[in-house]
């Protein structure tokens, strides 16, 4: 393998970027446009969600319970309504989430010392939601209950009692339980991957297409030059668009980046090589740039945005569909950069998956040397 | 007048059904997303891996714990000797939670103080985490309650009872809040919209490209019969891929059919209408195949994920909110979901129908117009 050949064909590359505005504006527009689009719109964090009260009681007692649900964040009113068929009217519409109902003696059994029956009606078309919903609620009424039997039992006057167990709870990593922490580092993987494999599937087939392969393969260059020197170019983009929407993570998303820079980004570059690496085999494998191009969007794209882990836990997948996800390699790189984002993690946790995706992009690469015939065909 | 425009949907059926790209892209993509969505995606929380520190080793804290491990919701399934291996556990992603009690615990509950648990919760899945925290705050606050009413009962009040709320839930829809039932019928959404944009952009560009969009302008078909001539049948496969993916969502996923599968149809016909126009729009703006995939490709990905299909619009900043109300998905998800989970007719869901018709309207008449211009 001669340097100066190599470096040739990455010249070459170099210049059919650089002079194609619209390849240009692929490279920079549109990591920034989909990072955009999905750190805003990709978020499952459950707020103002209206809900309907139907307060049978109509007390100041009433009233201050029905309070706590439209102070909170989670919850706003929507209205109150005069019938429990007008709740299930505003849930068939689509206007609320949840309907409370506080039956009419509801301050009489609270006076009296006892346990007032409150019911909730959810829609649970969106499971996720609806279960949320019911930890809020549940929440808001133990405390409720809690204030209320401490009053109770003061008014007793038995003795000093006091809570007998207290929970402390600390969540690590993500303090504020906001889901964009989560999604946003995943995403990183994502555009690198739809980038890596949408313009590498292109490199070759393109030459063959336009009928300069010719030209190609009558010059000196050898197959694992002509590999490399293609490869190069797309490693910078790679690293350009990497560093970019990292920083869109830090800057304009504010997702903490606990870790080490340096060290995400020599891992991000062994999936950089993986992903162009699969880009490689779809354009030594296509005929035409139309099936490489469909086939980076279907291969490099779907797989990456539903079975990586990027938004649906792997662990919560049936176990034959957990097989599937191990030769995915996005998988590996979405946990990779969520533990240096969030926990801050070093080499020592993250060596497994890197090793895993070495050989994946070793793999790709020799198979699209091997596929690759520097013959006419 | 028809008949020209039958044999044109005639043709473009043929050439799009003997071409094997278009017959991989009508049922590989669908059947993918179905699968996925269907076994995949899944947000529900259980058997929540969780590790214990009992550094009291008491009857007490047995209890506790033999609380946690008992409910379906908690997997006990390691106990750390030292809190740096907690760390590492939730660092390694072994565990999500982890519970600790301290060496005083049954001591402080014999003596009548408050006794303390430390509960650490991985928060990188904010989801999992939101979900995993409450369950545990349920489990602490009846256990507390049990030794506050026992600490009563000793103390002489007979048969003390707890003064409050207690909270009476009922699921609609959905009752035992399975993903499956939200996602799935999402996806045959998701068929209806991106089948026909994807095969009529292909198809009108396919014969710019290969020059036979020429000979059809020599014939003496008008411009709106070529219109519906290039759409209609590719509405058709549409429906077609639809119905096939519904049958598979109702039978083999179990999702239910509970409205009125006509009111479905008569909001997928309006679907579709929005959804041909869009792939004739982008056949307007491409002049190879190619890059009419690179446009449906970035036009489709916002609309699809902006559309409420698996992220609550609710919960996005306004600006994007409002976005999504020139997004015709948006509604027809409200359409299929509404029948096939809530049952609900025309009579709710009429101004779903006319935001979808009045879409539909707009966006034929401009993407005809541009389509007519650009012939000429």
């Amino acid at each position: 393998m001669k340097l100066s050949r190599t470096w040739a064909i990455s010249k070459k590359e170099f210049f059919h970027i650089y002079r194609d505005p619209r390849s240009l504006a692929l490279i920079i527009l549109m990591p920034a446009l989909l990072m955009l689009l999905f750190g805003y719109a990709i978020t499952i964090d459950v707020r103002n969600v209206s809900i309907a009260v139907l307060d049978r009681d109509r007390t100041q007692e009433s009233l201050t319970f029905i309070q706590r649900f439209s102070a909170s964040p989670y919850f706003s009113l929507h209205t109150f309504v005069q019938d429990e068929k007008q709740i299930t009217r505003l849930i068939d519409e689509g206007k609320v989430k949840m309907g409370l109902v506080l039956p009419w003696d509801f301050s009489k059994v609270i006076k009296a010392g006892k346990t007032a029956s409150v019911q909730i009606l959810v829609d649970g078309t969106d499971s996720n939601t609806a279960n949320i919903l019911l930890g809020y609620v549940q929440a808001v009424a133990r405390q409720y209950t809690q204030e209320k039997t401490f009053l109770k039992v003061g008014r007793m006057g038995t003795q000093h009692l006091i809570l007998p167990v207290d929970g402390r709870t600390r969540v690590w990593f993500n303090e504020e339980l906001e889901s964009k922490n989560y999604f946003i580092p995943g995403l990183i993987t994502v555009i690198m991957s739809i980038i890596g494999v949408l313009l590498t599937g292109q490199v070759i087939v393109r030459e063959w297409e336009k009928g300069t392969m010719e030209l190609l393969i009558s010059t000196p260059v050898r197959k694992v030059e002509l590999m490399i020197g293609k490869l190069f170019p797309y490693f910078i983009v790679g690293l350009l668009d990497m560093s970019l929407t990292v920083w869109m993570a830090k800057q304009i998303f504010e997702v903490p980046l606990r870790g080490s820079i340096p060290l995400l980004f020599l891992v991000s570059s062994v999936y950089i090589l993986t992903a162009l690496g699969l880009g490689m085999v779809i354009s030594t494998v296509a005929r035409t740039q139309l099936l490489a191009n469909q086939m980076s969007m279907i291969i490099g794209f779907l797989p990456t945005f539903l079975l990586s882990g990027f938004t649906f836990s792997i662990s919560n997948m049936p176990p034959w569909l957990q097989a599937i996800t191990t030769v995915i390699a996005p998988r590996y790189h979405v946990t990779i950069v969520k533990m240096i984002f969030l926990k801050g993690l070093g080499f020592s946790y993250l060596w497994r998956e890197t090793l895993i995706l070495a050989a994946m992009a070793v793999a790709g690469l020799w198979v699209a040397t091997l596929k690759f015939k520097k013959e006419l065909r | 007048m028809f008949r020209r425009v039958w044999y044109l949907f005639v043709k473009e059926l043929i050439q799009a059904l003997r071409d094997k790209r278009m017959r991989i892209t009508l049922i590989i993509p669908p059947l993918f997303q179905l699968i996925v969505f269907g076994y995949a995606a899944n947000l529900d929380v259980k058997h929540v891996r969780t590790a214990v520190r009992d550094l009291d080793q008491s009857v007490d804290s047995r209890d506790l714990i033999g609380r946690f491990g008992s409910s379906d919701y908690f997997d006990i399934v390691s106990f750390p000797q030292r809190p740096e291996e907690v760390k590492d556990l939730i660092d390694r992603e072994q565990v999500l939670l982890s519970i600790e009690i301290p060496s005083d615990f049954s001591k402080k509950l014999k003596k009548g103080d408050t006794a303390t648990v430390q509960i650490v919760v991985d928060g990188t899945d904010s989801n999992a985490a939101l979900i995993a925290l409450g369950y545990a705050s349920q489990i602490l606050s009846t256990y507390s309650t049990n030794v506050l009413v026992k600490r009563l009962n000793q103390a002489g009040a007979v048969d003390f009872e707890e003064a409050g709320v207690a909270i009476e839930s009922r699921v609609w829809f959905n009752p035992n809040l399975e993903s499956r039932l939200f996602y799935v019928p999402a996806v045959i959404a998701l068929v209806a919209f991106l089948i026909p944009i994807i095969l009529t952009a292909q198809a009108v560009v396919r014969e710019r490209e290969i020059g036979t969009l020429e000979q059809i302008m020599v014939t003496p078909i008008r411009s709106w019969e070529l219109v519906v001539g290039k759409t209609a049948p590719f509405a058709m496969l549409g429906v077609l891929d639809m119905i096939g993916i519904a049958l598979v969502g109702v039978f083999w996923f179990g999702i239910p059919l509970n409205g009125n599968p006509l009111v479905l149809f008569l909001g997928a016909v309006l679907f579709l209408i929005s959804s041909v126009s869009v792939g004739l729009f982008i056949s307007t703006i491409s002049s190879t195949q190619q890059q009419a995939q690179v446009a449906t490709f970035f036009f489709t990905l916002p609309a699809v994920n902006l559309s409420g299909f698996a992220f609550p619009i609710e919960s996005m900043p306004d600006w994007v909110q409002v976005l999504t109300y020139a997004n015709p998905l948006r509604y027809f998800l409200v359409v299929i979901r509404g029948v096939f989970l809530k049952g609900i007719g025309l009579d709710i869901l009429w101004p779903q129908m006319a935001a979808l018709a009045l879409l539909g309207g707009i966006m034929i008449l401009l993407s005809s117009l541009r389509f007519r211009k650009r012939l000429k």
